[in-house]
């Protein structure tokens, strides 16, 4: 197999040329630099199993307001380093009195790294059409490296939870989870995603989600008919989150009074 | 205790060990749900744990440096890990231990990965059975993995002395404290050293011999290591359940 459980110092290749994210180079051979899963086809890169996030530039995550200074908002990132969105990065011009008028402590946003610089200074934006406060549903937490298997080769994993849960999600790079639906499906979809995480380095993790995915919905062979009537009463509510992203430019003024909801929402992770 | 009247009989320890022996190893990976990466570990009779967190941001602030991480460790002795009770608290001994063992750890970590950030590290002993320095670094350097810090490779230490003239690899108590020498070593699995004291007399010849049955030692422990990390995850196969 191509794949397989390395600790760090692990001799991996002889080939330099292919050495990528999680490797070192020492005299002209290629060793794991983390404990992960190595991968040796194309690339020699190794994905650990743990660790936290650190921001680069475009990625898409999910913030946290954790104070509100002069012009800039200080975002809780879920990384050794603290997020910047300046508040001309705010999709509409406002005053310095107002800022948290609009976006207060404790509020989440879906946000974009702009700007990483030498020292790590992370530099956020709104200024995007994905981009907006998160006022509903809920965020859940997972290590930020097994992000790419949540989401799944090409998005299959993630296209195939939001089938069957009748849930939206959104999976920040950060490792934050926003997901919206009905509380029931959001309870499934919950759990699958901790499988998932815990899962992730053993083979046949798709096939193991969708049977995990029937259990929980209590579905064996038996009952279609539950099923459909399931089906049906999600697909009233897939519009919902649709709706919302074309909401979501003209909300920003009605924020303030909504907002009492929100950190309720962010500790039930 | 008075002094056993010999330490080593027929080639035989007074624990039955042979003079290049270690003592047992139990090691568990991953014991704290909190810490970012965690370890326990047995060495014979010390028992300890290691907890790593980061990196993460630094305070106070002034420690910070700007162009790569700063690690921290912090060596502490449960009151209740001696046979005398322990005054809680760092004292002379355990400011040292702590220093020597962080600069055993340093040059194996990519600390210019991550500017302005700091990895902490705690070891806290439980149990000490002479050598709790070389336990806690084989600890800290787990849990450093399991934390999924970028490294170059993981390091072993294990101690080396002289009783009744002859060299033994892991001293226990009554070696340590009645034997002629003791020289703790932590070294990376291809061979660099990145620690070594010595307490006692030993000459060149001896020093040299030394030096090799430790390095057999350290890499047994690395074996060990290695194998402690890789059941981490083939243990989870069957659903467990963590916060």
């Amino acid at each position: 197999m191509d794949k397989k459980l390395v600790i760090p110092g692990e001799f991996l290749s002889d080939d330099v040329k292919l050495a990528d994210e999680g490797t070192y180079v020492e005299d002209s051979k290629v060793f794991s630099s983390v404990f992960g899963i190595a991968s040796l086809k194309n690339h020699i890169k190794v994905v650990p199993l743990s660790g936290k996030y650190i921001p680069r530039q475009g990625d898409l995550i999910i913030g946290i307001i954790s104070e509100v200074s002069f012009s800039n908002w200080i975002v809780d990132i879920r990384s050794p380093y603290e997020g910047l969105l300046h508040i001309s990065e705010f999709p509409r011009r406002i005053d310095n009195s107002e800022m948290s008028k609009y976006l207060k402590v404790g509020d989440s946003i879906m946000t974009l790294v702009k700007d990483v610089d030498q020292s790590m200074k992370v530099e956020l934006t709104l200024n995007d059409q994905r981009l907006r406060q998160i006022k509903d549903g809920r965020i859940i937490e997972v290590t930020p490296s097994k992000v790419p298997r949540l989401i799944g080769r090409s998005g299959s994993m993630i296209a195939m939870l939001k089938n069957e849960t009748n849930c939206n999600i959104f999976i920040g790079q950060n490792g934050r989870v926003w997901l919206t639906g009905k509380d029931k499906n959001l309870d499934i979809a919950v759990r699958t995603i901790q499988k998932i995480e815990k899962e992730s380095h053993i083979p046949g993790l798709t096939d193991r989600i969708v049977n995990f995915l029937k259990e929980e919905k209590g579905i064996p062979v038996k009952q279609p008919i539950k099923k459909k009537a399931k089906k049906e009463e999600a697909k009233e509510h897939e519009q919902e989150p649709a709706e919302e992203t074309t909401r979501a430019a003209k909300e920003t003024e009605e924020t303030v009074m909504e907002d009492a909801e929100e950190p309720e929402n962010i500790e039930e992770n | 205790m008075v002094k056993p009247e010999k330490l080593i009989e027929n080639g035989i320890r007074l624990d039955g060990r042979k003079p290049d022996e270690i003592r047992p190893i139990k090691i568990k990976v991953g014991v704290l749900n909190r810490a970012d990466g965690s370890c326990y570990f047995e060495f014979g009779g010390n028992k300890v744990i290691a907890a790593v967190y980061g990196p993460r941001e630094v305070h106070p602030r002034h420690q910070q440096k700007s162009t790569s991480a700063v690690v921290r460790y912090r060596y502490n002795m449960a009151s209740f890990s001696v046979e005398e009770r322990k005054r809680p608290g760092p004292d002379r001994r355990s400011i040292e231990v702590s220093k020597v063992s962080r600069e055993a750890l340093e040059p194996v970590i990519f600390q210019e990965y991550f500017p302005r950030s700091a990895i902490d590290i705690f070891v806290e002993v439980l149990q000490a059975d002479a050598g709790t320095r070389t336990a806690g670094i084989n600890a800290a350097s787990i849990a450093l993995a399991d934390a999924g810090i970028p490294m170059k490779s993981l390091v072993s230490a294990c101690a080396v002395g002289k009783v009744d003239d002859t060299l033994v690899l892991d001293l226990n108590k009554d070696e340590d404290n009645y034997g002629q020498a003791d020289m703790p070593i932590a070294m990376t699995p291809d061979g660099k050293i990145t620690l070594l004291q010595m307490d006692g007399h030993l000459t060149r010849d001896e020093f040299r011999e030394g030096l090799e049955m430790a390095k057999k030692g350290c890499l047994e422990i690395a074996q060990l290591q290695r194998t402690a990390l890789m059941e981490k995850y083939s243990s989870l196969i069957e659903g467990e359940v963590n916060e």
